[in-house]
Formats: C-alpha cells, structure tokens, sequence
C-alpha cells in the first residue's frame, strides 16, 4: 500500500524550480539552475562552499528574488517569488543551522509562534497545546508540548523545528546540514523522524557535505558548482568518485600563480605545531609548517580551519598543545605575544573583525606598529605613518583617492590588501591567511596570489585557509585536510602529478574511509 | 535615452544628500550653537555681554571638564554613570584636606588622586573582570554617593579660608581660571586623542575591539585609562567645585551631572557605539548646554521648561547623531 502511494506521488514533481538565476551587482550567485523535487522523496543537494547552495534555498524560501526569467512552481502551479510570507502559505518551510526557537516558551507556544490559533481574539492556550501534541505525535517523539525548549536538547529542538513547520501544512522541508550539531543518538532520531516524514508525502531537500547521510538517506543527489547545476543523480548511480568529481571537476584557470620553489623536506621548518586542542572542537592538531612554503588548510565549513588558526595565533584560549617557532618553543597566550613573535593572522571576517572601518586607510595600516614607530612621549609618528601608507598603496595597488579615506569607502578587494599591508608592516616570520580571496573580485584575487608568492620567495611561511579547491591547488605546495575538528590527512603533489582535488574533497567529506 | 537622465538626476540627488551630510560631519553642532546664541541675543539684548559671556563659560567649565572624561569613555563604546559620585566624593575630600593647617593646598591634588582611584576601579571592573560599563559605572554611582556622604559624616563640610580658593574665583587677566582649566583640559584631551598613540589605540578600541585585540593593541589597558581618566577628570571638577564654593556636601553636590556630561558628548557628535568624534565636539555640545541655561533663564523661561526644552535639544541631537552615522556608513 505504501509502496504503490509513494509509487504514484514520485511521479508528480511537487516542486520544480525552473532556470533560477540571481545577481548581487557583478556577482553571479545562480546562473540558470533547474531542480526538480518530487514528493515523498529525499532530495540531497550537494556542492562545495559557495557553490551556491544556500542562495538557491534563499530563492525557494522567499528570501531573495529570483532574476527575470526564473519561475518556481508548486504542484506545477507558478508560484510568487521574492515573498517569504506567500512562500511559507505555498508549503515551503526552511530549517535553518541556527535554530530560531525561543527558548524561554514552551514547545506548543513555539510550534505556533506567531501562527498562534485563536479564540474571540485571545491566544487558545487549550487549543495550541493540544495540536502541538498531535503533531509531535506524528512525529513519535517523546517530549510533551508543554516543555520549555530551553529543557531540550538541540536534536530535540531541531524536531520542535520541523513540527512548526508541520504546523503550518509544509508540504517541501528543507534541511540545512541538520546533523552538524547533533549527537549520533539524535541523528537516528532524526532520521526515523525523515522517513515518517517521507512516508507522508513531504519532500525533503536536505544539504549535507556528509557522504554517509547522503548515501543513507538520498532518493536522488543534485550537485551545483560555481553558482551553476552540475547534474543529478538517482539513488542507484550515487557512488562517492562520481559525485565529488561531480562537485569539484573544473580546468585550473591560468591565473594562480606559483613561481617561488617549493620547498624540499629539508627546508627547515619554521613553525612547529604539536597537539593542539581547545578542549571544543580542536582535538590533537599537530603539522609542521616550512620556510618559503605555501601550506593550505582546507576542509569543510566548521571542521576547525579557522579556530585552529586562531589557537596558533593566540586569539582563544587553548587547551593542550605547544609550538616551536624556528626550533625554539614558544608560548603565545595573545595576539599580542605572536605578533611580537613574528606569527601574523590575516582574519576571514574582515569588516567584523579586521578593519577600523571610520577610520583612515593610513591608520589601518600602520595600527600593529604605531608603538614600534612612535617618537618620545608616546607620540604619533604621522610621517612614518604616511610613508608607510603610500608604499603599500604602492605595492599592493590599493586603489584610492587619498591614504587619508576611510578605511570603509574601499571595495572589498581594496579592503583586504589594507589589512594585508597592515600585516606585512608587523614583518612576520610566518603569515596565516584566512581566506585570503574572500568576496574579492577577479582581478584582486590574482594580485593576492602574486603577494602569497613573492612572500613565499622571501622565505616566509604561509598557512592559507581556503574553501576554493582550485585556489589550494593553484597557490599551495601542500595541502592539510582538516575534518571534524582534526587533521584528516596531507595531500602532497608527487614528481609529475600535481595536487589532486579529489584526494582533498575524499579527506575532507570523509569519503575517503568508505 | 529618457532612462539615462532619470538615472543621472536620481545620482545628482543622491550626491547632493550625500554632501549635506558630510558637511553636517565635519561642522557637527557649530552651527545650532551659533543659532541658540543669536536666538538668545533677540529675545534679551543682555546676552552676548561680556559680563554674561563669562558667566556661561565659568557655568560649563565643570561640565565640560567631565564631558571630557566621557569622551574618551564613549569613544570607546563604553559609559560612565559615576562621575557625578566621584566629583562630590573628591569635592568632600578637597575641603576636608584643605582644612589640614599648612599642608591646606594638597586638597587639590588629593582630590584628582581621589577621582583616579575610583576611576580605576571601574576601569579594572570593565577591562578584566568585563562586565558592563553600564553596570559598573550605576554601581559606583550609588557606592560612590554613599562614600562622598560617609566621608563629611552626611554633614556639609565648610572651609571659608580656602587657600586654593582662587581656582574657583580668581582669574588672570580677566579670565577665569575655571575657563583656563577647562581649555586646557580639552586642549591635553585633543592632544592625547589626536596625537598620541594611545589616542588612535582609543578610536581603534572603540571603532572595532575585537580587530583591535588581533591588531596585537593590549585592549583592557586602554579601557583601563580611559576610566582612570574619566575618574580623573571627576576629581578635577570635584576640586573645582569645592573651590568655588569654599564647600561641599555629599548628598547634593554633583547630582546627575553625569547626565550634563553625556548629554554634552552626544551633542558634540561623538557616537554612542563608540570609534567616531571628537573633543572640540564635546567643548561645543557642553556650551550649548551652559547657553540653553542662561539663555532660557534670561528669557524668563521656568525651571521646568527648562528641563522639558533641554531634554527635547538631547533626543534632537541624538537623531542628528543617527543621520551622521549614516553619511560615514559607505561601504
């Protein structure tokens, strides 16, 4: 009986998104990609970082509107786009990795916010908690709808998620890597609650860079690279090479550039990393880093890249570990300390967390030495300042009306060759790059790779996080896989045989222990 | 064809709005100082005396002395609510040593030394413990105020030979010496936010701390100045205060003066979250406040409206504030 309703609605698409493209002002998001999601099934959409993802399931839920010419249809019915209110009545609902539950009402009062049933005007308390119950029944989990949320558990707040989306009749339920979080008791739970779910003819598209979920749970895998559809692919092709061909097979662009030599295992080593951990995430990080190298931290999202990186440099607080800096062991407890060290960190967040944005670019720049070039009495030294600020508008190509601007006038490629000017000041002995290229345009971007590789000929050590694998192939003589906390593995590039990115995406997603 | 001109009129418009904001940045309150005091000249004569010019001055010099402190405490996005207790505390301290036969010109210093103590500690409360500036800063108000009371007994403490009793009532060359500390205050507050490194490490502090923190700049030291300093520049108007008074008295003095201060910081256009201003702005906005007084009492305006209109001027600057903000927010 269920085989033959499942049968009968996977041959009616419940939604289909039809040539979806989007812009942010020169940036392409979309570019014409189609899904189709049939109903009762598990879609899985995969890609890497930035592949565009998230924006296309901010095009479905109503967040952003779609650019002229894309149509999304349920039950083959055009539906309004750009409305994040007309899409939740439409049955789209969107389980966000951040959840967005209150956690001082209860589980009912959650279930309802804001949809609250009614009686003469007032809120039915009655009424709330008994639906709430029902749905939570469907759901067969074990919490009453009077419990407050914040007495639950985040897998257990993650079922208050989808019951509130079953509140208000989804019919498409999309979930945004759902078990980053969860234990792997709430993960079996969660995915029983999916097959109930399934068994009811909602369509789950679910995003995931977990292979096994994938694999488990998949009717079919669509895959989306460099903001475009790649292909999909039904539940009896899946296999792990194809896919992560699939999600990462592109030509190298010419315009990385790596001229400086790459190191031999007898450079000497100039920092020394050995079980690191931060007693969360970090657990027993240990690599050694050469001089003149160009060593990439790649991984997933939220496997640790960079609060390893800010371990190194002292930003949080670590648990264990030690480091040696050019043979000698160091202690870093502050950025302060790794600064005078000669260990520089460039941040990937650099509105939040890098630049000074009211005020001068000249400021910017010489903020980490101001003490080193202050004259008696503590007083500003304008002229190093200023020369300072003309050369690495100079070298770095900053293109402004005046070192004087604001730091926040700049576009973003400007913006961060300002802190990398203000981190090259410091003369560092090893650089860490965050994301060196991140929302930077094309031609900043080949500029940034010029620098990495002028300072690798100068000797400095480079660490560069990247989540673009052509970037880490291009620009890096050595990769560092980083999954779930810990270093997974090393991709080196043999005699002949350059990077693989395969190797990478394997270590990374953990395709490779299959 | 039609769609350019529309576009470009749009970009006109656009740039014009933008350049009216930029010049409302860099003139900040100027001009409404300018237009209060040619308000005031119309509606009585009396105002733009020389006489009465002084009086305004020597009015806002204690004022503005705190507003000072508080500039470089809302530059760094933080607040302090404890000036007021510091300055009848130090005030209390002042007569108190000043009464100490010989040794009567101490209570000067002994009343910045005091100002510094207090002020340091809620520097230390911010910077290492972190807890909120606003939090600490309304806990030592009312710890502090009860201090400045235990300090005279509750009583009011009397000094009529006050040796340093010329700070309060003397001047040089026909101006106040009140005058020549407060401009001397704010002249070392825009040297020292101008032209030091500590200066920019303040603005850096305030504008972005956790870039700051990366930046290798030792934020908790920063804040632990910029209080020492507020607290300082309290002690400073504690002594002022008791100088002009030959008096001082725990329970009244400095009341809600702490109010005054910010009120002169925010009118003087430095932001509340901190990074943006200056201390010319401060001089401009504590002035403002010492005109709307005397003018409004020139004018024959009522105490309580006073308070109504100068409680209006606030909320008016404060969305001045916002306005500004978003000529600097071009990103």
């Amino acid at each position: 009986m269920s085989a033959a309703v499942q049968a009968q609605a996977a041959r009616r698409p419940v939604l289909e998104m039809r040539h979806i493209s989007k812009t942010f002002g020169a940036i392409r998001a979309l570019q014409d990609v189609s899904l189709t999601v049939h109903a009762g099934e598990l879609h899985a959409l995969m890609g890497e970082n930035g592949a565009g993802k998230s924006t296309l399931m901010k095009v479905l839920s109503g967040a952003y509107r779609p650019d002229a010419g894309g149509e999304i249809l349920i039950d083959g019915v055009p539906a309004a786009t750009g409305d994040p209110i007309k899409a939740r009545a439409a049955g789209i609902a969107v389980i966000y990795q951040e959840l967005s539950l209150a956690p001082n009402l209860t589980v009912a009062q959650n279930v309802f916010l804001g949809n609250e049933p009614r009686r003469l005007g007032i809120v039915d308390r009655e009424q709330c908690n008994r639906r709430a119950g029902e749905i939570i029944a469907r759901l067969g989990v074990s919490f009453s709808a009077r419990a407050l949320v914040s007495s639950l558990s985040l897998g257990e707040r993650q079922l208050v998620e989808i019951a509130r989306a079953l509140s208000t009749n989804a019919r498409i339920i999309v979930m945004d890597e759902p078990t980053t979080s969860l234990t792997s008791r709430e993960t079996d739970s969660l995915f029983e609650v999916i097959a109930t779910l399934k068994a009811q003819g909602i369509a789950i598209i679910y995003i995931s860079h977990r292979m096994e979920e994938v694999y488990q749970l998949a009717d079919r895998v669509s895959v989306l690279r460099d903001s475009g559809y790649v292909g999909t692919l039904a539940r009896a092709d899946l296999n792990a090479s194809r896919l992560v061909a699939m999600m990462v097979g592109r030509d190298l662009s010419a315009f990385y550039k790596k001229d400086h030599r790459a190191p031999d295992s007898a450079r000497a080593v100039a920092l020394s990393v050995r079980g690191m951990s931060d007693g969360r995430l970090l657990t027993n990080c240990s690599f050694d880093l050469h001089k003149g190298e160009v060593l990439a931290l790649a991984g997933l999202v939220g496997s640790g890249r960079t609060e390893l990186a800010r371990l190194i440099f002292g930003a949080d607080r670590r648990s264990a570990g030690t480091m040696e800096l050019e043979g000698k062991p160091v202690t870093i407890g502050s950025p302060r300390e790794a600064l005078d060290a000669g260990i520089a960190y460039l941040t990937e967040d650099r509105k939040e967390l890098g630049l000074f944005l009211d005020m001068s670019i000249s400021d910017n720049i010489s903020m980490g030495v101001l003490a080193r070039d202050a004259r008696a009495g503590g007083l500003r030294d304008f002229t190093a300042a200023e020369r300072r600020a003309a050369k690495a508008i100079a070298d770095l190509s900053i293109r402004t009306r005046s070192a004087q601007a604001n730091a926040g006038s700049l576009s973003g490629g400007n913006q961060q060759k300002v802190l990398l000017a203000r981190l090259l000041e410091t003369e560092p002995k090893v650089v860490i790059l965050d994301e060196p290229t991140r929302g930077v345009d094309v031609g900043a971007k080949s500029e940034i790779y010029r620098l990495i590789d002028n300072l690798a000929n100068k000797g400095i050590a480079i660490l560069m996080i990247s989540s673009e694998l052509p970037e880490v192939i291009g620009v890096a003589d050595r990769v560092l896989v980083m999954r779930d906390g810990a270093i997974a593995g090393e991709v080196t590039a043999s005699e002949g045989e350059p990077l693989r990115q395969e190797a990478i995406m394997e270590l990374a997603t953990g395709a490779a222990q299959k | 064809m039609t769609d350019k001109t529309t576009v470009t009129s749009v970009d006109q418009a656009a740039v014009r709005s933008r350049r009216l904001r930029t010049v409302f940045a860099a003139l900040g309150m100027l001009p409404v100082l300018i237009l209060l005091a040619a308000g005031f000249q119309f509606i009585n004569p009396r105002f733009l005396t020389g006489t009465n010019l002084l009086i305004v001055t020597q009015q806002s010099s204690i004022n503005i002395v705190l507003a000072a402190g508080m500039t470089f405490v809302i530059l760094t996005g933080g607040i302090d609510l404890s000036v007021g207790s510091i300055l009848a505390a130090s005030a209390m301290v002042a007569v108190l040593v000043s009464l100490v036969p010989d040794w009567g010109l101490l209570g000067v210093p002994a009343a910045i030394l005091i100002g510094l103590g207090f002020g340091l500690i809620n520097g230390l409360l911010v910077a290492y413990i972190r807890l909120p500036p606003f939090i600490v800063t309304l806990g030592s108000l009312t710890a502090v105020r009860g201090i400045a009371r235990l300090l005279g007994e509750d009583t009011t403490v009397f000094n009529s030979d006050l040796p340093f009793d010329f700070i309060g009532n003397g001047s040089v060359l026909g101006i106040p010496w009140l005058v020549i500390i407060a401009l001397s205050v704010v002249v070392l507050s825009w040297l020292v936010l101008k032209r030091t490194v500590l200066g920019t490490w303040i603005y850096a502090v305030g504008g972005n701390a956790e870039a700051a923190r990366l930046t290798g700049i030792k934020v908790p030291l920063v804040l632990l100045f910029v209080y020492g300093v507020s607290g300082l520049l309290a002690g400073l108007g504690g002594a002022m205060s008791a100088a002009r008074l030959y008096a001082a008295n725990g329970l009244q003095l400095g009341q809600s003066y702490e109010l005054d201060a910010i009120a002169a910081v925010i009118l003087g256009g430095t932001s509340f979250v901190g990074g943006v201003g200056s201390i010319w702005g401060t001089l401009i906005g504590g002035l403002i406040i010492a005109v709307l007084s005397n003018g409004l009492i020139l004018a024959g305006v009522s105490d309580i409206w006073q308070y109504i209109i100068k409680g209006l001027v606030i909320i008016v600057a404060v969305a001045l504030d916002r306005y500004r903000l978003q000529a600097g927010a071009r990103t």
